[in-house]
């Protein structure tokens, strides 16, 4: 669905379901240089149980006109805006990577309108690499490829794909090749600078679920376990076979938590 | 500081798509001989079929074996991933029917393999798909045959029989100049020799009953997405870009961007036509496929001794084979294939029609058949076979004479093929 977020087209993907005001709305929130489609079954099962989805494009991915936000804290405000443009008074909010700190300082900047947020493959401090950093402020192949190695577990170019038929790398390669120069660097600067944790974590108030993949490479789980002790109300559950692509990489175990997640 | 590695293409080739059997430890993969899967319960039933659930439901829409030859190929040309289907033809099929209704248009090279000649230049014809046809060395021949409903350009790597080289660089170009996708017919070359999505194709397939195989047992095809083509930019394909009512109203590209392709294609490709492949199939297609990357360079050595053979033999008129400097192709070969030109070539032989035949009967290791790309040695007269259906006129722009003989090369010891040539090449002239 297209709408208008600051007179700039804005995407939100809906399961092809008008928005119904008296049921509950999630919001899912992609990571660094990706889009909407990451949650394709996850978001689709919510939206065909009794939820409204919104798997939004940030600015400047996918279907978003750009440019893209410079700061965690300004995707935050931007999500607020998308919501006031949907008229949406409360919402859930599932993030993943750079989404999952975005979801953070939501819930911490408008603790009203946030009803609940689940964090998935994430840490706190998000500090990326100079090498990956470089790379991709010089819109290099190499962060592309930093991007798609260490954004799946090791054992995905050898294992089999829970969707048949479908490559990850290839997908999330296809993915890179189609953003605008700039974009990936420019998130993956938001998160190494983003410093608000810590305040935005003891601001927190709502349920928090944390999906951490035991295998994943991006955001160790070390670093998300971490993170999980500054929220003392959190519940973590660990995917034992994934890497940071938790939707991808176990898309049936990451849709499982939350449904229990969301039910509770 | 160096960046992490991908895994290299034996690698690939051996492992990709399959871990060890989670419930049995199997090293090799599970030949999963069912047809359907049991549901946990309702909702998962429910959840499987309106794809809010990864998995398996029936095996004409997705089969574990056959799941892992798609990933592994997928992952061999640098796709999103792939559909393995119940023959090339059937890949080719998929293809067409996901992008186009009647009424749209192709332009393609004219020199293809004779079944693909049939299925776009007669069959498609009659369900309102027209095909113009064009030299595939012009790229420019390409661009003015382009209509307001064209909606595909297609061509072969190498060309069947002539081994023409598809410009796939300029070709898709010009496609993508007009917003359209550029499908290559990957067969002869194998993700070994070239990777079309590298150059700029957007989709292409194998008849893996070819060189994937490699052992003759098993007919099959894989179609395989790059996801790099952008359908919502084109504008051209409402197939992908517009809710479809057989499918609960889905926007395939909206759904899932890059897989928008291969998802529509299998979820009504496969579902309505129902062109798949068999698990065991899949598994005798990967059995070949585990050997690819040690095979090839030894069928590309062969054949070029074969090819310096004939080319110094005096009862031969000529050799088409791009590797040789008078072939039209051969500098755009050197750039394009620089591991080699495959091992399927053809040559005319003096006396034409005549000495054709007694050239084939005194073959003895060399078998006379209707196919490519087997460990064996292969020998056809296209002419009287796989292109019996074109006219002469037809014929001789896909560069074909009278008294051309096309050669698979196999694995068998070099020498013994040149002696049993030499021998037929003798018998031919008498």
């Amino acid at each position: 669905m297209n709408f208008a977020v600051d007179g700039r087209q804005a995407f939100a993907y809906t399961a092809a379901q008008a928005h119904a005001p008296a049921k509950p709305t999630i919001v899912f929130v992609h990571g660094a240089g990706l889009d909407h489609s990451l949650w394709g079954l996850q978001s689709r099962y919510f939206g065909y149980h009794g939820c409204n989805v919104l798997a939004v494009d940030l600015p400047g991915h996918g279907r978003s006109e750009g440019p893209p936000l410079a700061s965690i804290g300004a995707m935050a405000d931007w999500i607020v805006r998308m919501l006031d443009a949907r008229t949406i008074r409360q919402a859930s909010i599932v993030g993943h990577s750079m989404g999952s700190l975005v979801a953070l300082e939501c819930a911490a900047r408008q603790p009203a309108r946030v009803e609940r947020i689940a964090l998935l493959g994430t840490g706190y401090p998000m500090k990326v690499s100079e090498a990956f950093l470089d790379a991709a402020k010089r819109n290099d192949q190499a962060a592309y490829d930093m991007e798609t190695i260490w954004g799946h577990a090791a054992q995905v170019p050898l294992g089999g794909n829970p969707n048949p038929g479908m490559w990850m790398y290839g997908d999330m390669l296809a993915r890179l090749a189609r953003l605008a120069p700039g974009v990936l660097y420019n998130d993956l600067k938001a998160c190494d600078a983003y410093a608000g944790g810590a305040e935005a974590g003891a601001k927190v108030k709502c349920p928090v679920l944390f999906i951490l993949g035991r295998r994943d490479q991006m955001t160790p789980p070390k670093s998300g376990l971490a993170f999980a002790q500054m929220l003392p109300q959190a519940r973590t559950v660990q995917l034992a076979s994934s890497g940071h692509a938790l939707m991808a990489e176990a898309p049936d175990a990451t849709l499982d938590a939350l449904i229990e997640f969301f039910r509770a | 500081m160096s960046g992490p590695k991908y895994p290299g293409f034996d690698t690939l080739a051996l492992h990709a798509g399959q871990s060890p059997d989670p419930a049995t430890g199997s090293r090799a993969v599970p030949i999963y001989q069912t047809t359907s899967y049991v549901f946990r319960d309702s909702e998962h039933a429910a959840s499987l079929f309106n794809m809010e659930r990864a998995g398996h439901v029936y095996s004409r829409i997705s089969n574990p074996t056959v799941a892992v030859l798609e990933e592994r190929v997928a992952a061999l040309e640098g796709g999103v991933g792939a559909i393995a289907t119940a023959s090339g033809q059937a890949a080719l099929h998929l293809a067409v029917a996901t992008l186009m209704d009647a009424g749209s248009h192709i332009v393609a090279s004219n020199s293809l393999y004779g079944g693909s000649h049939n299925l776009l230049g007669y069959t498609l014809r009659r369900f309102g798909i027209e095909t113009t046809f064009v030299a595939p060395g012009t790229p420019e021949k390409f661009a003015k045959a382009i209509r307001p409903n064209t909606r595909l350009l297609f061509g072969e790597t190498l060309g069947n029989p002539g081994l023409e080289v598809l410009d796939i660089p300029a070709v898709s170009r010009v496609a993508h100049e007009a917003g359209l996708p550029l499908l290559v017919d990957a067969t002869f070359t194998t993700p070994w020799l070239m990777q079309p999505f590298a150059h700029g194709a957007d989709l292409l397939y194998h008849s893996a009953t070819k060189f994937l195989g490699g052992h003759g047992v098993a007919i099959g095809g894989v179609l395989v997405d790059s996801g790099r083509f952008d359908w919502e930019k084109s504008g051209k394909f409402l197939q992908l870009t517009a809710p479809y009512a057989g499918f609960h109203d889905m926007d395939f590209e909206e759904e899932s961007g890059t897989r928008a392709f291969l998802l529509r294609a299998r979820r009504e490709g496969l579902r309505d036509f129902g062109a798949c492949m068999a698990p065991m199939t899949a598994f005798q297609i990967l059995q070949g496929i585990e050997t690819l990357h040690l095979r090839m360079p030894r069928h590309v050595q062969s054949t070029r001794t074969v090819v310096q053979f004939l080319a110094s033999n005096p009862a031969v008129e000529k050799v088409v084979y791009p590797e040789l400097p008078g072939h039209p192709d051969h500098a755009l070969a050197q750039k394009l294939l620089p591991k080699g030109c495959g091992a399927v070539f053809s040559f005319e032989l003096k006396g034409g029609r005549e000495a054709g035949k007694r050239f084939i009967e005194a073959l003895r290791v060399f078998s006379h058949l209707a196919n490519v790309g087997d460990a064996k040695s292969l020998v056809i007269h296209p002419a009287s076979t796989t292109h019996y259906r074109m006219s002469d006129e037809d014929l001789k722009k896909a560069g074909i004479g009278a008294g051309t003989v096309r050669l698979s090369i196999g694995l068998e010891d070099p020498e013994d093929l040149l002696q049993d040539l030499g021998r037929a090449l003798k018998a031919a002239q008498r």
